[in-house]
C-alpha cells in the first residue's frame, strides 16, 4: 500500500492493521486500506466477506480487537460531524410512527448536538434534501407506505442533511427499482464533482466500472484497492471470489 | 357506593387521581417499551419485583411504602440485568430467558410472603396487596410520588425528546452521529422500571405489563407520529385509570386492578378495529372497494382490447360478448355508464371517447412507483 | 413421612414431568412466553368449568379451560397476523385482559366458587390428597393423582409415537413440511397438550408458578446438552429433584410448596448457568478469554507475515499501531514464544519456520470461512493455550 505524498492533507480514511471479531471469531482479518480524498469508492467481496462490518468499524460502532481508523487524521470520535451514514434500509423498523421528513430531519440532529431542537434552518435544508432525491412530495408520508426504492431514497436525503466529507453507504442499490438506481449514482457522482470521499458497499459487479472509480477487494483480508483501470481485473476478483470472475474484461 | 360519590368523596378522588397518574406515566413509558420491542420486558421485571418487597419486608421489618419499593427496584432492576447476561452468555433465547426470571423470581417471592405470614407477630398484613395491587391503600402521599416521578419523567423526555427518538428509530446512526447511546438506553430503561415499581401497589405484579403495553398499542393505531402517540398513549392510560377505578368502587368485591386492565383492553380493542388509518374495519371497507374497483378496471380494459379491434372506437358491441369475462357484473357496467367511461343502448354498449382515453392509460401504465 | 406427604411429592414430581416434556419443546422452538400466556389466560376457563361442574377436577373442566389455552394462542396469532402491533405485544396484550376477567369472575362469585386468589397464584398442593377419588365406597386415592397421572400419560404417549417428527419440526421445520408433517398440526397438537398440562398443573401449583415448572427444567438442561433424549431426560430428572427438593423446603420454612418448588428450580439454574460446561457463565468467560488472546495471536502473526519491514516488527509497535495494551502485547508475546511460532532478536520479532506455516495455513482457512478448522489447526500448532 503506497500511501501518497506525507506533506499533503492526510487521507479520507487511514486504516491500519485492523481486526475485527464478532464473539471472537474473526471477520476482518489485518486489514490496511487508505481511502484517498475524492474518490467514488466501492467495496465488494462475497458474503460474509466483512463488508458492513467494516463500515462500521470505520464509524466506532464495533470495536475491533486491534487496529485503528482514522478519519482525516484523527480518531472517528473526533470527526463525527464530517462523516454520514447510510445503513441498510433493513436496519430500521419501518413501521416506527414517522413521517418522511422527520427522518430527513434526524441528519442535523449530529449537528445539533445535546438537547438542542432543529427549527426553521434545519427544516429547510431538510425540504431542500428531499427535494433533491425527488421525495418532496412524499414529505408527510407515513414511511411504511414508502416503496422500498422511496425509503432508501429517504436514507440518502438523510445523509446529504448532514453535510459531510465523507459519505459511508451500506448497500444503497439493495431492493430498489431501476429509477431510483439511477438517480442515486447521479447524485453519488455529483457529490463527488463537489470533491466528497464516498464509500459504498456494493453487490452488483457488472456496474462497478460504470459508477465508481475506485474498488476495494474485501474477503476478510483486504485483497486490493485502488483506481478501477488499474485493479479491478480477472485477477483480482478470482482472488475475492474463490472461482473464476470473467466481468472486469467484458466491461 | 353511588357514582355521586365519586366526586365528593376525598378519599376516592384521591385513588381516582393516583391511578390517573399511574396510566398516563405508563403510557407514556411504555410507547418506548411497545418501540423497543421490549414488550414482555415490563411483565418480567414486574414479576421480579416481589421478592424485593418481601426482602426489605424480612430485612427492615417495616411496612413503609418507600422501603418496599425500594426494594422491588432494586429486585426489578436485577431481574432486568440478568435477562440480558442469559441472553447474551448462554445459549438461551430472550423469551426463554424472560419466562425464567419472571417465574423463578416470582416463585421465590411467593415463597418469602408465605413464609412472612406464618411468622409471628409479623405485622405482614397487606404485603399480598402486591399481587393484584389495591388501589383503595393509595394516600395523598402515593399520589405526591407518583405525580413527581411523571412530571421528572416527562421533563427527561422533553429535554432528549430528539435524542431519544433518534435512539428508537435507528441505534446505530444514533451512535454515529456521535450520541452516548448507552446513557440513553440505561435512561430510558431506568424510567420504565421506576413506572412499573410505582404501579405495583395499584395494579399488582401480575397484570403490571398491561399497563404498560396497552395504551400504547392502542395509541399507536391513531397516529404516525411519535408525540401524538405519546401523547393519546398517555391520555388513554389515564382514562383506563379513572375509569377502572369509577367501576370497581361502584360495585362491591372488584380489585381495581384487574378492572383496569380490562378497560385498557377495551380501549385497544377499539383501536384495532376503529382506527381510521390502520383499523381492520376500514381496512376491510377499503380492501372491499379497491376489489370493485379492480373489477371496474378490467372491465373496462376487456372493453378496451375489443373497441380497439374497431375503426370506430364508438361502435356498439353485444353486451353478451362480455359474458364470458370473469369480473364484470351488470353493477359495473351501470357503474362505468355512469361515469360517462361508457353509452348503454338497450343491450348493446360502446365505448365514449373518455373511456377510450382512461383505458388507454390504465393499459400503459407501468408500475413504476417514482 | 406420612401417606399424605408421600402423596404431595407423587402429585408434585407427576406435575413437574408432565410439564418439562412440552416444556422441553417450547424452549426450544423460541416460544417459551407462550407457556406464560397460556396459564394466564385459562383463568375464566377454569372459573366458567367450576360454575359448570362444580369440581376442579372434572375432566370437562379441564377440556374447557385446555379450549382457552388454546384460543389464547389463537388470538395471539391472529393479532399477530394483523400487522398492528409487534409479535411480543399481542402475547401481552391478549393474557392480561383475559386472566383479569378470571380474577373478576373468582371476586364477584367468592361464595359460590370454591377458588380464591392465593390458590389462583399457588395452587393447594398441601390440600391436595384430601379430596379423594372415591369409586364404589372405594378409596382410589387422591383426584389429582389420577388427572395429572392420565395427562402425563396421554402425554408419554403421544412423546414416543410422534418423537421422531416433533424432532425434526423442532430442528428444522422447513424440512419436516417437505417431509409432509405438517408443522401446522405438530404445533397446535403441541399448544393442546401444553394447554391440557398447565390446567392439570394450575390446580397443583397455580398460574404463574406452572411457567417455572415448564421453562426452568428444559432451560436448565439446554445449558448442559445438545441431545434431545438427554435434554428430555434431564428436565424431567431436574423437574422431579425440584418437586421433592422443594417439598421438604417448603415443610421446614412451613411456607408455599408451589414457591419452594420453583425457588429450587431457581437455585439450581442459577449453578448450572454459573458452572456448565461449555454453556456456563464461567466457562463462556474463560472461553472468550481464550478466543480473545488467541485471536490476538494470529492477528500478530499474520501482521509479521504482511510486513517486513523493521519498524513493523518491532516489540513496541505492538502497542502503538495494533493498539493494543501492555498487558495484552506481553502475554500475546509470551504465548508465540512459548509455542515455538516467533523469534525476538534485539526486540525485533520474527516468525519462525512453524510459525510461518501456522500463518500461512490459518490465512488459507480464514479466508474461506472455515473457523472450525482453525479451531484443529490450533490444536496441531499449540503446545500451550492462551
Amino acid at each position: 500500500m503506497n500511501n501518497p505524498a506525507p506533506s499533503t492533507r492526510p487521507p479520507a480514511i487511514q486504516i491500519d492493521d485492523l481486526t475485527v471479531a464478532y464473539n471472537y471469531k474473526p471477520v476482518l482479518w489485518d486489514i490496511d486500506l487508505t481511502i484517498p480524498e475524492g474518490v467514488l469508492m466501492a467495496i465488494v467481496g462475497p458474503n460474509g466477506a466483512g463488508k458492513s462490518t467494516l463500515i462500521k468499524s470505520i464509524l466506532g460502532i464495533i470495536k475491533p480487537i486491534a487496529g485503528s481508523v482514522q478519519v482525516f487524521g484523527k480518531p472517528y470520535k473526533k470527526q463525527v460531524d464530517k462523516v454520514a451514514y447510510v445503513p441498510q434500509k433493513g436496519s430500521v423498523d419501518w413501521d416506527f410512527p414517522t413521517v418522511a421528513l422527520d427522518v430527513v430531519m434526524m441528519g442535523t440532529y449530529g449537528g445539533l448536538g445535546w438537547i438542542k431542537r432543529p427549527g426553521q434552518k434545519e427544516k429547510k435544508r431538510a425540504l431542500e434534501a428531499l427535494e433533491k432525491v425527488g421525495m418532496l412530495s412524499f414529505r408527510d408520508r407515513q414511511i411504511s407506505q414508502l416503496s422500498g426504492g422511496q425509503q432508501q431514497r429517504i436514507f440518502l436525503a438523510r445523509a446529504l442533511v448532514q453535510d459531510a466529507a465523507i459519505y459511508l453507504m451500506d448497500e444503497p442499490f439493495q431492493g430498489v427499482d431501476a429509477t431510483t438506481e439511477r438517480a442515486i449514482v447521479n447524485i453519488l457522482k455529483e457529490l463527488r464533482q463537489s470533491g466528497k470521499t464516498l464509500v459504498v458497499v456494493h453487490h452488483d459487479l457488472q456496474t462497478v466500472p460504470e459508477y465508481f472509480d475506485w474498488v476495494t477487494f474485501l474477503n476478510v483480508k483486504s485483497i486490493a484497492s485502488g483506481p478501477i483501470r488499474d485493479i479491478f481485473n480477472d485477477d483480482n476478483l478470482t482472488k475475492t471470489y474463490g472461482i473464476n470472475y470473467k466481468v472486469a474484461t467484458k466491461g | 357506593m353511588e357514582l355521586s360519590d365519586f366526586f365528593t368523596n376525598y378519599t376516592l378522588r384521591t385513588i381516582t387521581l393516583g391511578t390517573a397518574i399511574l396510566g398516563a406515566i405508563c403510557g407514556m413509558l411504555g410507547s418506548f417499551a411497545v418501540l423497543r420491542k421490549q414488550s414482555l420486558l415490563g411483565d418480567a421485571i414486574s414479576h421480579a419485583a416481589l421478592p424485593g418487597i418481601a426482602l426489605a419486608f424480612l430485612f427492615t421489618g417495616v411496612k413503609k411504602q418507600e422501603i418496599l419499593l425500594l426494594g422491588a427496584l432494586v429486585s426489578g432492576l436485577v431481574g432486568a440485568f440478568w435477562i440480558r447476561s442469559i441472553v447474551k452468555h448462554t445459549r438461551l433465547k430472550s423469551d426463554t430467558a424472560l419466562g425464567l426470571i419472571l417465574s423463578l423470581f416470582f416463585g421465590f417471592g411467593m415463597l418469602l410472603l408465605t413464609y412472612i405470614q406464618k411468622l409471628p407477630n409479623a405485622n405482614q398484613a397487606g404485603l399480598d396487596k402486591y399481587l393484584f395491587g389495591q388501589a383503595a391503600t393509595l394516600v395523598e402521599s402515593d399520589v405526591w410520588l407518583m405525580a413527581g416521578a411523571t412530571g421528572v419523567s416527562l421533563l427527561v423526555l422533553l429535554l432528549f425528546w430528539k435524542e431519544l427518538k433518534l435512539l428508537l428509530f435507528d441505534a446505530d446512526y444514533t451512535q454515529t452521529l456521535g450520541f452516548n447511546t448507552r446513557f440513553l438506553d440505561i435512561l430510558i430503561t431506568s424510567f420504565i422500571v421506576i413506572a412499573i415499581v410505582l404501579g405495583l401497589q395499584t395494579v399488582g405484579v401480575v397484570l403490571m405489563s398491561a399497563m404498560l403495553l396497552a395504551p400504547a398499542a392502542a395509541a399507536r393505531q391513531w397516529t404516525n407520529k411519535l408525540s401524538t402517540m405519546i401523547f393519546l398513549a398517555s391520555v388513554f392510560g389515564a382514562l383506563a385509570g379513572v375509569f377502572g377505578t369509577a367501576i370497581s368502587a361502584s360495585y362491591d368485591n372488584l380489585s381495581t386492578g384487574p378492572v383496569i386492565v380490562l378497560v385498557a383492553a377495551v380501549i385497544v380493542l377499539v383501536s384495532f378495529v376503529f382506527s381510521p388509518e390502520r383499523g381492520l374495519l376500514f381496512r376491510e371497507i377499503r380492501f372491499r372497494r379497491n376489489r370493485k374497483d379492480l373489477n371496474r378496471k378490467k372491465t373496462l380494459t376487456f372493453m378496451y382490447h375489443i373497441a380497439s379491434d374497431h375503426a370506430d372506437i364508438s361502435h356498439p358491441h353485444a353486451i353478451r360478448i362480455l359474458n364470458n369475462f370473469q369480473g364484470y357484473t351488470r353493477k359495473t357496467l351501470n357503474q362505468l355508464a355512469e361515469r360517462e367511461l361508457i353509452r348503454i343502448e338497450g343491450d348493446q354498449w360502446a365505448m365514449t371517447p373518455k373511456g377510450y382515453e382512461e383505458a388507454a392509460t390504465l393499459y400503459d401504465q407501468t408500475p413504476d412507483p417514482v | 413421612m406420612s401417606g399424605t406427604q408421600i402423596e404431595i411429592q407423587l402429585i408434585a414430581a407427576l406435575v413437574a414431568v408432565a410439564c418439562a416434556i412440552p416444556g422441553t419443546f417450547l424452549v426450544l422452538r423460541k416460544m417459551a412466553m407462550i407457556s406464560d400466556a397460556i396459564s394466564h389466560s385459562i383463568l375464566p376457563g377454569i372459573v366458567l368449568g367450576f360454575f359448570l361442574t362444580q369440581d376442579l377436577n372434572s375432566p370437562l373442566l379441564i377440556l374447557l379451560a385446555a379450549l382457552t389455552g388454546v384460543i389464547t394462542v389463537i388470538l395471539v396469532e391472529a393479532i399477530q397476523r394483523t400487522g398492528l402491533v409487534k409479535e411480543d405485544t399481542a402475547i401481552g396484550l391478549v393474557f392480561p385482559a383475559l386472566f383479569s376477567i378470571g380474577v373478576i369472575l373468582i371476586a364477584r362469585n367468592a361464595n359460590d366458587v370454591h377458588l380464591d386468589i392465593d390458590a389462583v397464584l399457588l395452587g393447594e398442593l398441601a390440600f391436595a390428597p384430601f379430596d379423594r377419588l372415591l369409586v364404589g365406597g372405594s378409596d382410589w386415592g387422591p383426584k389429582s393423582l389420577w388427572v395429572i397421572g392420565t395427562i402425563l400419560t396421554v402425554t408419554l404417549t403421544l412423546l414416543l409415537l410422534f418423537f421422531k417428527e416433533l424432532k425434526l419440526s423442532t430442528f428444522d421445520a422447513g424440512l419436516a413440511a417437505t417431509l409432509g408433517f405438517s408443522p401446522l398440526i405438530l404445533h397446535y397438537g403441541l399448544m393442546t397438550v401444553s394447554s391440557v398440562t398447565v390446567v392439570g398443573a394450575f390446580d397443583a401449583v397455580g398460574a404463574v408458578l406452572v411457567v417455572a415448572l415448564i421453562i426452568a427444567p428444559a432451560a436448565t438442561a439446554y445449558l448442559l446438552t445438545d441431545d434431545l433424549r438427554k435434554m428430555l431426560l434431564l428436565s424431567c430428572g431436574f423437574g422431579v429433584f425440584a418437586a421433592i427438593a422443594g417439598y421438604w423446603l417448603a415443610n421446614l420454612l412451613d411456607a408455599s410448596i408451589a414457591g419452594s418448588m420453583s425457588t429450587v428450580l431457581g437455585l439450581l439454574f442459577f449453578v448450572v448457568y454459573l458452572f456448565a460446561p461449555g454453556q456456563g457463565v464461567l466457562s463462556s468467560l474463560f472461553r472468550e478469554r481464550r478466543q480473545r488472546l488467541e485471536v490476538s495471536l494470529l492477528v500478530f502473526l499474520l501482521h509479521l507475515q504482511n510486513h517486513q519491514e523493521k519498524r513493523e516488527r518491532h516489540v513496541n509497535h505492538l502497542r502503538e499501531h495494533i493498539n493494543w495494551q501492555e498487558v495484552r502485547s506481553r502475554r500475546v508475546l509470551d504465548l508465540a514464544r512459548k509455542n515455538n511460532l516467533i523469534t525476538i532478536v534485539d526486540d525485533v520479532v520474527d516468525l519462525t519456520p512453524k510459525g510461518q506455516q501456522f500463518t500461512d495455513e490459518a490465512l488459507s482457512y480464514i479466508t474461506t470461512n472455515k473457523e472450525t478448522a482453525i479451531e484443529e489447526l490450533k490444536e496441531r500448532f499449540f503446545l500451550f493455550r492462551g
